[in-house]
C-alpha cells in the first residue's frame, strides 16, 4: 500500500490526526494523547488496515517535548506506519497504554518509562526494567546529567 | 480419644516466589527471572533485565555513524555481522551510497555463515539445557571452522566489525572460497549427525514436544519474530519480506512450522541451517569482481528525517531506527531487538508448565542477553 492510499484510509479515523508524508519512508500519523488509545484500536481493528503487529515502541526526547513512536505493521498487507504521540508536559508525561491491544507493548512501555519517565496509564506492571529500582532521573533524556557514569563530548 | 485425621489433608499449598538467575547457567548470561510458583508449576514470570545494560543507544547519540557500527557487535554478539550490516545499510540508504554487487554478495555470505555459527551454538546449548552435554562439544567443533573463516577475512572471530559504510572493511582472503566450500561439504555430513544425536532422542522429544505452545495469532500479538515466530506459522522472514543485499537473487525457502511448540522452534532452526548452506552454495562460485569498499566522505551526515532498516539476524527481525537532525550523529537511535520482542512470548509459553519446561522454552527462543539489555 502506498502512503497516499494509507492516508485515505486513516484520515477518517479522527479529525484531529496530522498525517505527514515527508521525512520518512513510512506514513507518519500524529495523534493527540487523548485520542491515542481510540485511534490505535481503530488502526488494529480496521478491516483494510489491520495493523496487528507492533514492530517497535520508541521513547523520544524532542527537546521541549517527550513522545513515543509506535511502528505498526500489518501482517496481512505488509504496510507499515509510524504512529506518533507527543506531550509538552515534562514533569508528568503520561499516555494511555496500548498493552490491551498489543501485548508486545508490555516490556517496551516499561522501557520507555525506565529511560524517559513516560508513564502509561492502565499498564499492568510499569516498573524500572533495566535500571536499578531506586535510580534517580531518566537517563535517556537529553537534559539528564550524571557526573560519574557519563562521558560527554 | 480425639479422632485422628490424615495429616496430608491439613497441609495447605500456597504460591511462592523463586528467584532464578542472574548467574544461573540456564539463563544464558546474566538475566534474572522472578518466578511465581505453585509447587513446581509456573504461574507468572517477571523478567528483571539490565544486568548487562550499557545504554548503547545513548552512546550512539554521541558517536558519528562510522563509530556506531562497532557498538552493534556488542548487542547480539552471535549475529554480529548482521547487526553491523543493518547500520551500514541504513546509512547507505539514507545518504544514497550505492554499493557494488561484490559487496552485497560478500555481506550475504558472511550473514549466512554467522547464522550457521549462531544456530550451531544454539543447538549445543539447547542440548545442554535439556541434559545432553555432548551436543555442546559437537557444536563447538563445527562452529570453530566458521570462526576460522571469519578470522582469516575479518581479523576477528566473534565481534567482526566487518561491514562498514559503503562496503566491507577488508577484501576476501584468498583462502575464503576454498574454505567455505570445504565447510559446506563438511557441514552437510554433520547436520544429519546432529539429527541422529539429538533430534530423534526420545528423552529430548518428550522434553520438547507439546511444550510451550503458542498460536500464530498470539505470536503476532506478542511481537514474536525470527525462528520463534516462524515455528508458529507466522511468516516473518525479512530476507523474504523486504530483501536486502543479495537475498533477492538467491533461492531459498522460508522455513516454517505450524505446531508452535518447543520442538517446532527446534526444527525450524535446524532446517534454517540447511537453507543457509543452500544460499552459500549458490553464491560461493559466483562472487562478482569489483571493489570491496566504496569511497565515502570522512564525516557522514544524514539528511533530516527518520530512517528504519530491518535485517534478519539469527534471532529474528532486528531493526535500527534513526531520527536525524542533519548532524553527524543520530538525534535518537533505537535498536529494535529481536530477543527483547521474543521475551514477551515467554510468559505465554510457560504459564501452567513446570520449571524444567521454562528452561526448554527459554532455550528455544534463543536468548542472547546483551541483545535484550542493549
Amino acid at each position: 500500500m502506498t502512503k497516499s492510499e494509507l492516508k485515505e484510509l486513516i484520515a477518517p479515523l479522527s479529525p484531529n490526526l496530522n498525517l505527514v508524508e515527508e521525512g520518512s519512508e513510512f506514513l507518519i500519523v500524529e495523534v493527540q494523547p487523548s485520542e491515542l488509545h481510540q485511534v490505535a484500536k481503530q488502526l488494529r481493528d480496521h478491516s483494510k488496515l489491520a495493523f496487528d503487529y507492533l514492530f517497535s515502541l520508541t521513547g523520544v526526547d524532542y527537546g521541549t517535548e517527550l513522545g513515543v513512536v509506535y511502528h505498526l505493521e500489518s501482517t496481512k498487507t505488509g504496510a507499515m506506519i509510524s504512529l506518533k504521540v507527543k506531550t509538552a508536559d515534562r514533569e508528568n508525561p503520561n499516555f494511555d497504554s496500548v498493552f490491551d491491544l498489543w501485548p508486545a507493548a508490555e516490556y517496551n512501555e516499561s522501557e520507555a518509562y525506565d529511560f524517559y519517565g513516560i508513564r502509561f496509564n492502565n499498564h499492568p506492571n510499569l516498573r524500572r526494567l533495566f535500571m536499578d529500582e531506586d535510580w534517580k532521573g531518566w537517563p535517556m533524556r537529553k537534559d539528564y546529567s550524571d557526573d560519574f557514569n557519563m562521558l560527554v563530548r | 480419644m480425639e479422632q485422628q485425621t490424615f495429616l496430608a489433608d491439613k497441609i495447605r499449598t500456597q504460591e511462592y516466589f523463586l528467584n532464578m538467575g542472574p548467574q544461573h547457567p540456564a539463563t544464558h548470561g546474566v538475566m534474572r527471572m522472578v518466578l511465581k510458583l505453585d509447587g513446581e508449576i509456573i504461574r507468572n514470570i517477571d523478567p528483571v533485565l539490565g544486568y548487562i545494560h550499557r545504554s548503547i543507544e545513548k552512546m550512539c547519540e554521541h558517536d558519528n555513524y562510522k563509530q556506531i557500527i562497532h557498538l552493534t557487535d556488542r548487542l547480539d554478539y552471535l549475529s554480529a555481522h548482521m547487526n553491523n550490516e543493518a547500520v551500514a545499510l541504513l546509512v547507505e540508504k539514507a545518504s544514497g551510497i550505492e554499493v557494488s554487487d561484490r559487496i552485497k554478495v560478500i555481506r550475504t555470505m558472511m550473514s549466512e555463515l554467522t547464522r550457521i555459527a549462531s544456530h550451531t551454538l544454539w543447538w549445543g546449548v539447547m542440548g545442554m539445557d535439556t541434559g545432553a552435554l555432548t551436543t555442546f562439544m559437537y557444536a563447538f567443533r563445527d562452529r570453530e571452522l566458521i570462526n576460522d573463516i571469519m578470522e582469516e577475512t575479518c581479523g576477528a572471530r566473534l565481534t567482526m566489525n566487518y561491514s562498514v559504510i559503503g562496503g566491507v572493511r577488508y577484501d576476501l582472503h584468498e583462502n575464503f572460497v576454498k574454505r567455505v566450500k570445504d565447510f559446506i561439504v563438511h557441514f552437510k555430513k554433520k547436520l544429519p549427525e546432529y539429527d541422529r544425536l539429538l533430534s530423534d532422542n526420545v528423552i529430548f522429544r518428550k522434553r520438547t514436544e507439546g511444550i510451550g505452545y503458542i498460536t500464530k495469532e498470539e505470536a503476532i500479538a506478542f511481537g514474536l519474530n525470527g525462528p520463534t515466530g516462524r515455528a508458529s506459522g507466522f511468516a516473518c522472514d525479512i530476507r523474504k519480506l523486504k530483501p536486502y543485499s543479495a537475498y533477492d537473487r538467491v533461492e531459498f525457502q522460508e522455513v516454517m512450522a505450524t505446531e508452535g511448540d518447543a520442538f517446532a522452534r527446534y526444527k525450524v532452526r535446524i532446517l534454517e541451517m540447511w537453507e543457509s548452506l543452500r544460499i552459500l552454495e549458490q553464491l560461493v562460485d559466483q562472487i562478482p569482481e569489483g571493489e570491496h569498499r566504496v569511497k565515502t566522505k570522512a564525516v557522514i551526515k544524514l539528511p533530516v528525517g527518520e530512517y528504519l532498516q530491518r535485517v534478519e539476524t539469527a534471532r529474528g527481525d532486528f531493526g535500527v531506527y534513526v531520527i536525524s537532525d542533519g548532524g553527524s550523529s543520530p538525534y535518537r537511535l533505537k535498536f529494535r531487538s529481536p530477543g527483547f520482542a521474543n521475551l514477551h512470548g515467554l510468559n505465554k509459553m510457560s504459564i501452567g508448565y513446570k520449571i524444567a519446561d521454562l528452561i526448554v522454552n527459554f532455550s528455544t527462543i534463543d536468548v542472547v542477553v546483551p541483545d535484550m539489555d542493549r
